[in-house]
């Protein structure tokens, strides 16, 4: 089946998640949609596969127009999406959540539904027992069943969501194998989105890079990694003039250590950071360091190895422990996790503090509220409430109220969303701290500011943590090496 | 023309507050008429029978204190972001426990009461604390975890009341061997109201007011409430503060429960809550979760139930007419002034005049307590 | 206590147990919906005493267990559109009407206290009833207790046997996926919800028409709290759920014969075994006890132990669903 998008618009409030999106996909072939977090790709892809309807722009399936009012409708038309986490039911068995939706007779036909799960199975080379509840099996094996309800409900078009983070490799050649089949043998189209270069390379035969909203072009596959990275990221940019600093001893100190979750497993990370050093974790979203980073804040104990703040063993320390040894934590989310909407900033400052009064003074806090506003250049006053605040503001806010001095200071993407003012701002923060010799670790998705104010790097890929590379003498190949999964 | 639509809209804006207080007295007087019963007649009795008689007026003010009590308790409980379905098992815990010094330690006014607010107020806080440990150690949501312990408190009561406290004549299941003099709280004339009650109410109402407005632990409870994962962040300690939380309320419940026993009534009875637990609940909920309006309110409610007495003694008519008109003012509360916060009319949130909107009430997080599937959720 | 005694204490249980089966398989299908309904205490209170009242005034008990359904039916919709159009609280609103309905049937049955009024005849079941032991104990009863038979096998196989079913249970435990998969999830709810309502309705009245025959201040307060924590220890399931309210009757059943036989242990030992199996089974829950549990057990009955044992709510239990 052929799609075509064509000028696919979808704004949120301010924000243009997709601005004028066109794309052509031809039957019988595979594709990537590769771009940075944030780019848009699974707001074009969620509107493709009839989760959300485009603000505008039209879909045209075999050249006819086509509208979806639901993920059903599409998956009906011939569109399906297989997401990174399966839009599955975990406490039905295999065969109930492959029956739900499937058609609209009452009674529920067992033994159908048993043999043409049999007879899909032995197609795509899977084995699973119809009776197990889906909360048993693995995340590859979810993603198989969910793929042949797809291709069972008729879908000719299927868009692949990030869908080998987090399976093993047999299962990764299984799922490429029925990949090469759908399209080869079965003339269906199918949208790989990936961060991994390295797959997006074998699999694909063309890709379409997004940047910001917009589609910044297509590049027949295989190329040169750094060709996609160049489109993905934009040109290397060069490295801001910073005051040179004397860096200290260790603080941060990560020993053999390894985290085990559900999707990932992050082995033998061996880090160590100095005081006064700024250290970027580059990498595409799930790739493993914001898990480290948890464990550096207590918020995870490590399956493996020992974790060092200021030469003190704190590893398996809860998060509020080290918080009073001196760490200090800034979350990604502004609102959901660090700021509490409803309450002001001067509340905020009164449950910031370390040592915690019993009795509020509120004139005093009020008074250094104002301080810190000042200090910080905060738009808002000591009686705003946190909610009121703009983006930018709620990350000064989120700044004012951590300890001085930190030993550690962990940030998650402390720039997204923001403007450049208010983002060069936030470094000159950042680098204030620098002089009370906080370490600081920072996770960004824009390889922009993690050259730009890094002193060393490491990337992340696929829960690996690459060697360690000195931001001022790396290049936009090693990156992009690095980024697609490359030593 | 600008200006007239805006009046418009800022009008009915002051006045919706009342539509649901006017929808209920129309829902009500509506029952009467059905009942062919003059509506003015039933609400001239039910005024009679709050404000008649100075002796009625007492009762009004004496069924009010434990209301208070118990409100001001489960304010601070909402503001953590709990349900404290289990107070009502918290006032009997406090019943039983003052009760217990009564019946078993003799000694002198000053000496008994104080022991019997202490136990009392020891009593109800075990008993919340229970629900709360099995909330946050057992993520048995605190609904039903009261609900249980409600149950188990009123049984707990009748053994009590049929077994070992059973007065001397034998058991009549209706209360226990009435309390030594000097156990009792010193009343105000014949009538059922003690000063003292007063005095402690007036107590707990500051110290709320205080904790909510001017604590560190008044706040925590308010980030905890509004986002718990925030407030674990900026070093909020959710278990540790859920069971606090419910300690203190459970406290001041239990104290409500030991003005029951020793100013309303002389002895443990079967109902000694009187019901007084979910009533404090909803006049939470119809004070929209202020505490300036909560002794208003509350004093409406003893009013209101109160006068329902005597209607049901003059008319014939059922009093639980009372409870009707208040309940269904609540209910008119939180279905109106929901539709309001969702934009009767075309205008959506966002436009200039932020409705004054009912705060929300916890989450509801049933399955929440419980997370089966080891990956989050969504 | 010999036999023919011990059959109509087991024909009595079952008897006592069958409204509240009814209104534990309408909340089962409420709750599995997504939707709490906290009111059933008052709803089952109204519906007993409105199936009462219309049930004497027309002398027709159909009528009156359909007077009662509509009126379970309208306050399962009150909590419905509170919680999905006005994004109230379902557990304030479920409250607020557990004490509505309190006061307002206390009120609007004050002229029919301690009247007499239709009755559901008993009905044994020809042939059937004839069997020995199950006969007089499961056939030889009255149309409400088929009924909660029936009900019990249709709420099963609906929920585990139909496409609807198969519905029903998506928009409860993960609205998002059950939305792509095309369930209207929403719709779902007020359709559940409204249906277990009646359901509940059917069983208050079921008590005034049939066990508890009449009205009284205060007739049957207490089973809709009992109703709801059965449905959560019967983990939202209509079989385990029927055990779960005969195992009520029978404890309470057991009281009176166990009360003679023990008298020095009092009675309120047994009225508060109930409570104190709920807070255990709560307990297990939310625990992982039972996990470990069925993790040593042989291999080949962990999967069916699992099923057995599987008491987990759904998951988008009282949370709000929007589209998009």
């Amino acid at each position: 089946m052929r799609v075509e998008l064509r000028d696919i618009r979808k704004v949120f409030g301010a924000v243009k998640a997709n601005d004028g999106i066109s794309l052509t996909l031809e039957s019988g072939k595979i594709y990537a949609l590769v771009g940075e977090n944030g780019a848009g790709k699974s707001t074009l892809m969620k509107i493709l596969s009839g989760y959300q309807p485009p603000t505008s722009g039209e879909i045209l399936l075999d050249d006819q127009p086509v509208r979806f009012q639901s993920p059903a409708d599409a998956l009906a038309q011939g569109v399906g999406m297989l997401y990174q986490d399966p839009l599955d039911m975990p406490p039905f068995r295999v065969i109930d959540n492959y029956l739900l939706g499937r058609d609209s007779r009452l009674v529920l036909d067992y033994k159908t539904a048993r043999d043409e799960l049999a007879q899909l199975a032995a197609r795509y080379g899977f084995d699973i027992d119809p009776n197990a509840t889906i909360d048993s099996l693995s995340m590859g094996q979810r993603q198989q069943l969910e793929l042949v309800r797809l291709l069972a409900g008729g879908a000719q078009v299927l868009i692949l969501d990030e869908p080998t983070t987090g399976i093993s490799a047999e299962q990764k050649e299984i799922l490429f194998e029925s990949m090469r089949r759908m399209t080869n043998e079965e003339g269906k189209t199918v949208i790989l989105v990936s961060h991994k270069l390295e797959e997006v390379q074998e699999l694909c035969i063309h890709a379409y890079v997004l940047r910001r909203g917009k589609m910044v072009g297509g590049q027949s596959l295989p190329c040169g990694n750094e060709l996609l990275v160049e489109m993905m990221f934009g040109h290397m940019p060069q490295r801001s003039r910073r005051p040179l600093f004397q860096l200290g001893q260790p603080v941060l100190e990560l020993r053999d250590v390894t985290i085990s979750t559900y999707e990932l497993t992050v082995p033998d990370i061996n880090l160590s950071v100095r005081a006064g050093e700024v250290f970027g974790f580059a990498g595409l979203e799930g790739s493993g360091q914001r898990l480290v980073m948890q464990v550096c804040a207590g918020l995870m104990a490590p399956s493996k190895g020992q974790v060092y703040i200021g030469g003190q063993d704190v590893t398996g320390w809860n998060y509020h422990r080290m918080q009073a040894h001196g760490m200090g934590y800034v979350a990604a989310g502004r609102l959901e996790e660090g700021l509490v909407a409803g309450l002001s900033l001067t509340e905020h400052l009164v449950l910031a503090r370390p040592e915690k009064q019993f009795f509020i003074d509120w004139k005093a806090n009020e008074t250094e509220m104002s301080q810190r506003i000042s200090t910080y250049q905060i738009v808002g006053r000591p009686e705003t409430t946190a909610d009121a605040l703009s983006g930018g503001n709620q990350q000064r806010l989120l700044f004012s109220l951590l300890n001085t001095p930190l030993k550690l200071l962990l940030l998650e993407h402390p720039t997204r969303g923001l403007d450049v003012r208010s983002a060069d701002y936030t470094w000159q923060l950042l680098y204030q701290r620098r002089e009370h010799g906080t370490a600081i670790l920072f996770i960004s998705a824009d390889l922009d500011e993690i050259i730009a104010h890094s002193d060393r790097i490491a990337v992340f890929s696929g829960g690996r943590m690459s060697r360690v590379v000195e931001a001022a003498q790396t290049t936009a190949e090693e990156l992009g090496h690095l980024i697609g999964g490359q030593a | 023309m600008n200006q007239a639509r805006t009046s418009g809209a800022s009008w009915i804006a002051r006045v919706w507050p009342l539509v649901p207080v006017v929808a209920a007295l129309l829902f009500t007087s509506g029952l009467l008429l059905l009942f062919h019963a003059s509506p003015g007649e039933a609400y001239r009795a039910m005024w009679d029978g709050a404000f008649g008689t100075p002796d009625k007026i007492l009762s009004v003010v004496a069924f009010w204190i434990p209301m208070v009590l118990c409100s001001v308790g489960l304010l601070v409980t909402f503001t953590a972001g709990l349900w404290n379905i289990g107070v009502e098992g918290q006032i009997v815990l406090g019943a039983i426990c003052a009760s217990w010094v009564a019946l078993r330690l003799s000694g002198p006014a000053w000496l008994l009461i104080p022991l019997e607010i202490g136990a009392a107020m020891l009593g109800g806080a075990l008993w919340a604390a229970i629900a709360a440990v099995l909330k946050t150690r057992g993520k048995v949501n605190e609904i039903f975890g009261g609900l249980a312990l409600n149950n188990l408190a009123i049984i707990l009561t009748n053994y009590l009341i049929s077994g070992p406290w059973q007065p001397p004549e034998g058991g009549t299941f209706r209360g226990t061997a009435p309390f030594q003099d000097a156990a009792l709280l010193p009343r105000f004339l014949e009538s059922r109201f003690s000063p003292l009650s007063l005095v402690l109410a007036g107590l707990a109402f500051a110290a709320v007011f205080f904790i909510l407005r001017g604590t560190t632990w008044g706040l925590k409870l308010k980030a905890l409430g509004k986002n718990p994962h925030s407030a674990f962040l900026l070093g909020v300690s959710s278990e540790r503060e859920t069971v606090l939380a419910m300690m203190f309320c459970g406290a001041l419940a239990g104290l409500g429960g030991a003005v029951r026993v020793l100013s309303w009534f002389d002895s443990l009875r079967q109902s000694i809550s009187g019901g007084i637990g979910f009533l404090s609940l909803l006049i939470v909920m119809l004070a929209a979760y202020r505490i300036l309006l909560v002794p208003f309110i509350a004093f409406f409610f003893s009013v209101v139930l109160n006068g329902s007495i005597t209607l049901q003694l003059k008319t014939q008519l059922h009093s639980a007419l009372g409870g009707i008109l208040t309940g269904v003012m609540v209910l008119f509360v939180l279905l109106f002034g929901s539709a309001k916060q969702l934009g009767i009319g075309k205008t959506r949130a966002g436009s200039g005049d932020a409705p004054e909107a009912i705060p929300a009430a916890p989450a509801d997080s049933i399955a929440g307590d419980i997370s089966t599937h080891a990956r989050g959720g969504d | 206590m010999n036999d023919s005694q011990l059959i109509a204490v087991l024909a009595s249980i079952v008897l006592q147990a069958s409204p509240l089966i009814i209104a534990v398989c309408g909340e089962i299908l409420t709750e599995r919906s997504g939707i709490v309904n906290l009111s059933l205490d008052g709803t089952m209170l109204m519906s007993a005493m409105t199936g009462f009242v219309v049930g004497m005034q027309t002398d027709n008990y159909w009528l009156g267990f359909l007077a009662a359904a509509v009126v379970g039916a309208i306050f399962a919709a009150i909590v419905a559109f509170g919680s999905i159009r006005l994004g109230q609280s379902q557990v304030a609103i479920g409250f607020v009407l557990t004490l509505l309905g309190d006061d307002l049937s206390a009120f609007l049955g004050q002229n029919y206290v301690r009247m007499t009024g239709a009755v559901v005849p008993r009905a044994g079941i020809p042939l059937l009833k004839d069997l020995p032991i199950l006969g007089p104990i499961l056939f030889n009863q009255n149309i409400v207790v088929y009924f909660a038979i029936l009900l019990i096998v249709a709420t099963w196989w609906w929920l585990n046997r139909t496409q609807a079913g198969l519905r029903l249970r998506g928009a409860g435990e993960r609205p998002t996926a059950a939305f792509a998969r095309g369930v209207d999830v929403n719709r779902v709810r007020y359709l559940y919800t409204i249906l277990g309502g009646a359901l509940v309705g059917i069983a208050g009245a079921a008590y005034s028409l049939n066990v508890k025959i009449g009205w009284s201040d205060g007739h049957v307060r207490g089973f809709g709290w009992i109703a709801l924590a059965i449905v959560i220890f019967g983990g939202w399931s209509p079989i385990r759920g029927a055990f779960g309210a005969l195992l009520f009757g029978a404890t309470k059943a057991l009281a009176t014969v166990l009360q003679r036989a023990f008298p020095e242990v009092s009675v309120v030992a047994f009225n508060a075994i109930p409570w104190a199996l709920m807070i255990l089974v709560l307990l297990a829950v939310g625990s992982d006890y039972t996990e470990r549990f069925i993790e040593v057990m042989p291999r080949r009955w962990q999967r069916p132990l699992r099923r057995i044992l599987r008491v987990s709510p759904p998951m988008a239990l009282g949370t709000a669903f929007h589209e998009g």
